[in-house]
């Protein structure tokens, strides 16, 4: 037998393709011949081997198909940034429009939603806004001061107005109340009811309650003795008058109205609901009863409803100050403001005369 | 049907070649180990390597008659992966910091899969080598032959003989040489 035709004898052996008789009669010769059954053996692990060989090509040709194939497909990528969100981007091809019209739905039915709400719903939390200026009005007001009196203006150089509002004075000395969330920037100027600015400094904030003190540091201020108001700590009768001055705009504006609740706004007992029409810039301005007698701060309104103010109670404007005292011996002493009551008797026209001197515009710039 | 049985179902596609079931296992698999790859200093073709050659082990372990995969396919995958790009880190000498690579899932025991596909990759160079030293026609013809299961009268055609004998003849002295160059190499 050539060793071609062994060989094919062998392939058909091992390929089950012999013929009864003529497997015995190989597996016959092997056992008779030692040389025979060696090189079975050897080809038997040869063909195994590139059996083995072939199987490994075609699946590394397969597995290389297919990445391509999933690549086209997109549900692999090999972008920098497709990586390790494969699946999520597959899915986001996958479902883009439904998610886009879902986004759409979800907008929709939210905004309605909370038309609803605005409209039907009890006032929340949001809905009461603070009645410092805002920037954008601050900059209108602030050109047209700097055309009518640049010289008078004791804003620094190229200085940024963060937000105004109104204070006044508790202290002869140059110490003014108003409300901390008046004082947005670094520092501040103020100006008084005739448009005379001064530089101050802060002193003191008391972020809880919302208060904040301003010491006038500026050589033109002349300390006057005595304020022609005090502070009532006492508590106030509902419906009792009151009236307030402050500085929406440039010019001090009176304004006037009534207590309408002795608790402010979701009941909060530190502050009073005023029915008065107030605006950004009354903030911080002094509410004063019908003697000329400082009963509270303005300091919120509500958004939703015309002329619902809030004014933090002068007994916590009092709190607040014995409690710097405690800890610092510079402190204003709320002891100051007490028992003078000389507007009593006026009549508005005066009493207003009188007070507007004590009432400052804020100017909180960077 | 549950994940497993599914899995298992897999796995039997894998060890039968089904394009099907090799693509489900890709798609489903191949981000995983590409992003491990990634952020372990790897480019694009390193993570298509080290999954591809994951991919072989899973399969040779598929196609054994006792296999049994103690875990989940994906954590296997990823823990062969893992070791490989290790491997493949160190035999470049590069630096890995052990953050990325060791916040990983339990280990699962590869080592034994891993010798012994090194083994076989062993193997398969050899005869690759010897295929290469083989020279054309034979190289075609053996491969055409043995790797793509051509017939006889495929080959006839292919490659222009006048009849089968003569095929027959061409390839049995390729193969023959085909097998010289294998054990020379195989046997040391």
């Amino acid at each position: 037998m050539s060793e071609q035709l062994l060989i094919e004898s062998l392939e058909r052996y091992f390929n089950d393709e012999m013929l009864p008789e003529e497997k015995a009669y190989f597996e016959q010769m092997r056992q008779d011949n030692p040389e025979l059954d060696q090189m079975v053996v050897t080809h038997k692990i040869f063909m195994g081997k590139m059996a083995e060989f072939a199987e490994r090509q075609k699946l590394m040709t397969q597995l290389s198909s297919t990445h391509d194939h999933l690549l086209e497909k997109g549900a692999i990528a090999e972008d920098q940034k497709k990586i390790s969100k494969g699946k999520i981007r597959q899915l986001w091809h996958r479902y883009k429009k439904t998610t886009a019209i879902a986004a759409c739905i979800a907008g929709l039915t939210a905004l309605i939603i909370s038309g609803v709400i605005s409209t039907f719903g009890p006032a929340s939390r949001q809905t009461i806004e603070l009645l410092s200026r805002d920037i954008e009005q601050l900059k209108k007001t602030q050109d047209y001061q700097y055309t009518q009196i640049k010289e008078a203006t004791k804003l620094p150089e190229g200085a940024v107005v963060k937000s105004g509002g109104s204070a006044f004075m508790i202290d002869g000395k140059g110490y003014l109340l108003t409300n901390a969330h008046v004082l947005k920037g670094s520092s501040a100027v103020v100006a008084n009811a005739d448009g005379q600015e001064f530089k101050t400094s802060i002193v003191y904030v008391d972020h809880a309650k919302d208060l904040a003190v301003l010491k006038i540091t500026d050589s033109d201020y002349e300390p006057v003795k005595t304020l022609p108001y005090d502070l009532k700590s006492t508590s106030v009768n509902l419906g009792a008058e009151v009236f307030t001055l402050g500085y929406p705009r440039n010019d001090i504006t009176y304004n006037k109205g009534y207590l309408s609740a002795v608790s402010g706004f979701d009941g909060d007992t530190s502050t009073v609901q005023i029915s008065l029409l107030a605006n950004p810039g009354n903030s911080g301005g002094p509410v004063f009863n019908r003697y000329g007698d400082i009963i509270g701060i303005l300091s919120t309104r509500e958004a939703n409803a015309q002329g619902v103010t809030f004014a933090i109670k002068s007994k916590e404007i009092v709190q607040s100050l014995e409690s710097w005292n405690d800890k610092d011996t510079s402190a204003v002493n709320a002891a100051v403001l007490n028992g003078s009551r000389n507007l009593k008797g006026m009549n508005r026209e005066n009493q207003l005369k009188s007070l507007q001197q004590y009432v400052y515009n804020v100017k909180a710039y960077n | 049907m549950n994940s497993d049985q599914r899995e298992q179902q897999l796995l039997r596609g894998l060890a039968e070649n089904d394009t099907k079931a090799i693509q489900t296992i890709y798609a489903g698999n191949f981000s995983l180990i590409q992003a491990l790859v990634l952020n372990n200093n790897g480019s694009y073709d390193d993570a298509r390597d080290v999954f591809q050659e994951a991919m072989v082990i899973l399969y040779e372990k598929a196609r054994k008659s006792d296999f049994q995969l103690t875990c989940q396919l994906r954590t296997y995958l990823y823990a062969i992966s893992k070791r490989l790009w290790l491997k493949k880190l160190k035999h470049h000498g590069l630096f890995v910091s052990n953050t990325e690579l060791s916040l990983l899932e339990p280990v699962i025991p590869v080592e034994e899969d891993l010798e012994m596909a090194e083994k076989k990759d062993e193997e398969f160079e050899v005869m690759e080598s010897a295929f290469a030293k083989l020279g054309e026609p034979c190289k075609s013809l053996l491969e055409a032959f043995y790797i793509q299961k051509k017939s006889m009268s495929d080959l006839v055609e292919i490659f222009g003989y006048t009849n089968t004998d003569n095929a027959k003849n061409q390839k049995y002295k390729c193969l023959m040489r085909l097998k010289k160059l294998f054990f020379a190499q195989y046997s040391k």
